[in-house]
């Protein structure tokens, strides 16, 4: 018998748990090992947008948004996400429906490789969400997590300095 | 003017979107570990902790009792076959001194045996389960000490191959002299100097990764995240005595290598557990097992002994150079030639000479890395032209102007000194080095900040620096590659090309030139790169020869399907072949009528003379253009902490047509910021046993958006006759650029010259406590 324990979390069978995480607006009902880390559930269920670059909590591919705020999926339990509201790149936009900016960072050249750039564009998020008009300094350091190896910043500092110019237009035309 | 030499442009030279950058923003692209396989397995690799020993006995009993375990594998179970796991043209110029799986560890980071299971808990415990018994040899981890009489011989087996002299650990050798005159007897300053510069690592975001499996029809299917795909194929067969046939290897999107996944390192192991197993396998290695395991860039021993004339003519140029390989040979040749082959032409010396030798060590194995030896060599070049200009009396800028090689100008180290082997005459055909000095001073504001820093006092102080720098664009007479382009009834096109995007945007840099010759844009051509079943044979991504090489071929087998176009369109349109244009996506005739290339495929379909519209071509280049840049730095230097900080930098780069302006900005942006933290951060270390101590990325720091100083890419268009609508290369130039120039800087701030990057603050302060009191800057301690 599955049982209610402490924050809610309920025991499911072998040891295993059993979570719901609403995840890019979805409720998902996952069950998971104690000692499993998010972002390998994450990829399991498919969610590959999420990057696995150090495993080590240093290098920032594997951001994901946690009620809005950045995380990093390889340093927390998948059953720390029990209740709470995930976004992952593929909530952001798609391709026929890209975000501002993702747009952003397609326009200015920021994506080379790419393998950092789901990782920097919920960065970028999580900073827009909080502070719409970042001066460069400030998105530096939104962004100073997420380590790229291909492209220097240059343009991907661009790329969140231009997406924020249109979401405030946006906003300002509403 | 014809299409193929036109200098005006619709396509090329535009700043087009990247073509797969929207699926990656959007996270829907998928690199090699993107894809579910059912019944995956779990692959790992047991390294050695010993820097060197003789493995007496392997027990993998317990480790194959584990549950769950489907596969534990040794030398044993592996055909001894010695190979190099560098990535180069058959027959590669490295030693065959490697076994997949190693009979002898030496380095810590070897690879000993190899486990596949149903998870990862079990392939973790299944390691842990293997017993080794170790035999531990003394080990050296001294370039130089390694080549004395009576140091530890690291590979002492007779199977191994095209090792120089195993007995004293080299593993590649090569000497080159032309003489004029006397050596010295016209130089009226002679400098003397010797550097060294540091073991650091490539840092793809993603790392080495290998899926392997069998297809529906029994083949071995590997996919993997590589830089030469046609190469790995090869090796892996030759190494697991396959047959070619029986390998496809597919090439997923790719998240970076800068060479490092010009290795075949995890194909061969993966494999082996897939065929042991007949279930697909991943392997996936670790950051650490990265740093540990992988490939680095060859630390470089250099001395440097060049002479000049008063007037400020080089006279003579002694480049002797002591390559540390680590435990194997990859890349063992070219590297180390290549710090002379790319930096000893730059500046002509009458008298110029080059001893070369590359060195085993009981440490991490060197491989290609973004610049190949060019950066070592630069290094040791654009500090020595400092130190003799300032020994002539002259600016240093003016020196350097006074002796780069110029257009239409040729060099002995051209003829001599290839790639692993003898190389082409050639002329320079583009150079625009004064338009990068020029605008590279301007931009930087050179004049201004040396006034501004003429009278300084305080515990910071600032300097300036400067580099000048060439490289290659591809292997002549060695690298080659070929592309498909296919019309399709909408008209679009499939480019199939063996070239390999690992990031760097070639799949739309050759897209461009393709929808330049056929009129269209590059959402009509739908590129693949690249699958050995699918597409035609490329070297691969390495050499700054993507854009030069692959370039000329996608453009002759794009020039080869719009003669066919055109003589399908003169028909409809009833006008002569040569009075056909195409543009806009449409056959124009002379007249002004035009068709829609969709109507062109739909008539070589089903009206007259039926056929597929469609193109192949090859191409080998006779020449490897350099392009030239020119770096410009501001440091201060905190003279009581030794602390450096770069306050500006500008690199110009002419890399000849831009295909993609705003991709190759990218590039050396890219190369550039490497560049900056390999000048003052990045260095792998080891314990006194030869092992890692800072395997990872809070250890070892690259720089992350906070870190990096503000940089600058400024483009210097010229036009290389040879490339394909003017271009050459730009991905590896400016890596080049970022340690001598800001050695450079420290000097002209302080008076303190480093000759051992990284210039840390405790090699900073250290420098400057040496230097004698009444000159230094410090305050009294």
């Amino acid at each position: 018998m599955a049982k209610t324990k402490g924050r809610g979390v309920l025991k499911a069978k072998d040891g295993r748990i059993a979570i719901t995480v609403n995840i890019n607006g979805r409720e998902q009902a996952w069950t998971v090992a104690p000692g499993e880390y998010l972002l390998d559930v994450l990829r399991r269920e498919g969610y590959k947008g999420v990057k696995k670059g150090c495993d080590n909590g240093d290098c920032g591919t594997c951001t994901v948004l946690l009620d809005g705020k950045p995380v990093l999926a390889c340093m927390m339990f998948a059953a720390q996400a029990h209740r709470r509201a995930l976004l992952t790149i593929e909530g952001l936009g798609t391709p026929d429906k890209p975000h501002p900016i993702q747009q952003a960072f397609v326009e200015t050249g920021a994506v080379q490789c790419g393998f950092c750039i789901p990782g920097m564009v919920l960065a970028t998020k999580a900073l827009l969400d909080e502070n719409p008009d970042p001066d460069e300094p400030a998105v530096r350091r939104a962004l100073d997590g997420n380590l790229c190896r291909c492209t220097g910043y240059v343009k991907q500092v661009e790329a969140a300095l231009l997406a924020a110019k249109r979401l405030k237009a946006c906003k300002g035309g509403e | 003017m014809g299409v193929a030499d036109k200098k005006t442009f619709t396509v090329v030279n535009h700043r087009v979107e990247k073509i797969d950058a929207l699926a990656l923003a959007c996270g829907t692209a998928q690199f090699t570990d993107d894809v579910d396989i059912r019944g995956l397995l779990t692959g790992r690799i047991l390294f050695s902790p010993h820097a060197h020993a003789r493995i007496k006995s392997i027990d993998t009993r317990a480790a194959k009792k584990v549950p769950g375990v489907l596969a534990v594998l040794t030398h044993e179970d592996l055909p001894r076959v010695r190979h190099t796991t560098a990535g180069q043209g058959y027959p590669e110029p490295s030693p065959y001194d490697t076994l997949v799986l190693s009979e002898k560890a030496r380095y810590v980071g070897d690879r000993i045996a190899a486990v596949a299971a149903e998870t990862p808990e079990a392939a973790e415990e299944a390691l842990s389960k293997i017993v080794v018994d170790y035999e531990v040899l003394p080990a050296v981890f001294d370039t130089l000490a390694a080549m004395k009489d009576g140091a530890p011989i690291i590979h002492d087996e007779d199977d191994s191959k095209n090792i120089p002299d195993a007995q004293h650990n080299i593993c590649a050798k090569f000497d080159f002299e032309v003489k004029a005159s006397e050596w010295f007897s016209e130089a009226d300053v002679v400098v003397d100097q010797w550097y060294q510069t540091q073991w650091a690592q490539h840092c793809a975001l993603e790392p080495h990764v290998t899926i392997t499996y069998f297809d529906g029809d029994g083949r071995l299917v590997i996919r993997t995240s590589t830089q030469v795909p046609f190469h790995c194929r090869r090796i892996t067969a030759r190494v697991l005595q396959l047959p070619v046939k029986s390998i496809r290897v597919i090439k997923p999107r790719i998240g970076g290598g800068f060479g490092s996944k010009q290795e075949v390192l995890l194909e061969p192991v993966c494999a082996a557990l897939s065929l042991a197993t007949r279930r697909p396998v991943k392997i996936e290695l670790s950051r650490k097992e990265t740093f540990i395991s992988s490939r680095t860039r060859h630390p470089f021993v250099l001395r440097l002994k060049t002479g000049a004339k008063k007037d400020g003519t080089i006279t003579d140029a002694h480049m002797e150079v002591y390559c540390d390989n680590g435990a194997y040979g990859a890349h063992s040749l070219t590297v180390m030639m290549c710090s002379g082959s790319h930096t000893l032409p730059m500046y002509q010396a009458k008298n110029s000479r080059f001893i070369g030798r590359s060195v085993y060590t009981n440490l991490p194995v060197g491989g290609a890395y973004r610049g190949f030896g060019a950066t070592q060599g630069f290094f040791a070049w654009e500090s020595q032209m400092d130190m003799m200009a300032e020994k002539l009396g002259l600016d240093p800028i003016e020196f350097r102007r006074k002796n780069y090689i110029r257009s239409g100008e040729g060099s002995p180290v051209f003829k001599a000194m290839g790639e692993g082997r003898e190389g082409i005459e050639q002329k320079i055909g583009s150079c625009g080095m004064e338009e990068c000095i020029v605008k590279g001073l301007e931009a930087f504001g050179w004049h201004e900040r040396k006034k501004r820093n003429a009278a300084q006092t305080g515990v910071k102080r600032r300097g300036l620096g400067c580099a000048c720098l060439m490289q290659g664009s591809g292997i002549p007479e060695v690298d080659m590659a070929a592309a498909s382009l296919k019309m399709n009834e909408d008209g679009s096109f499939n480019l199939h090309m063996g070239a390999t995007d690992l990031g760097t945007g070639s799949d739309t840099v050759l897209a461009q030139i393709a929808a330049e010759v056929l009129g269209v844009t590059v959402q009509d051509i739908i590129v693949l790169s690249s699958d050995t079943d699918l597409t035609p044979f490329d070297v691969g991504a390495y050499a700054s020869s993507t854009t030069f090489i692959s370039g000329n071929a996608v453009k002759k087998a794009a020039l080869h399907v719009r003669e066919q176009i055109l003589k399908v369109a003169a028909r409809i349109l009833d006008e002569k072949f040569e009075d056909v244009d195409l543009k806009d996506g449409k056959a124009v005739g002379k007249s002004g009528r035009s068709c829609a290339l969709s109507e062109v495929a739909n008539t070589a379909f089903y009206y007259h003379d039926q056929h597929q519209i469609m193109g192949v071509a090859s191409h080998t280049a006779t020449s490897s253009p350099p392009p030239f840049a020119a770096h410009f730095t501001e440091v201060e230097v905190d003279t009581e902490t030794g602390q450096v900080e770069v306050l500006a930098y500008v690199s110009t780069v002419d890399c000849g047509t831009a295909i993609n302006p705003t991709l190759a900005e990218g590039q050396n942006d890219g190369a550039v910021l490497n560049g900056l933290s390999f000048a003052l951060t990045e260095e792998m270390r080891f314990n006194a046993a030869g092992a890692m101590v800072n395997s990872s990325f809070r250890n070892y720091k690259i720089y992350s958006a906070g870190d990096a100083p503000p940089f600058r890419t400024i483009l210097i268009p010229t036009y290389e006759p040879d490339g394909p609508f003017g271009a050459k290369s730009v991905s590896e130039i400016g890596i080049n650029g970022p340690q001598p120039a800001i050695a450079n800087a420290i000097y002209d701030a302080v008076g303190v010259r480093l000759f051992a990057p990284p210039f840390t603050p405790e090699k900073v302060l250290a420098a400057l406590q040496a230097k004698t009191p009444e000159k230094a800057p410090v305050r009294a301690q």
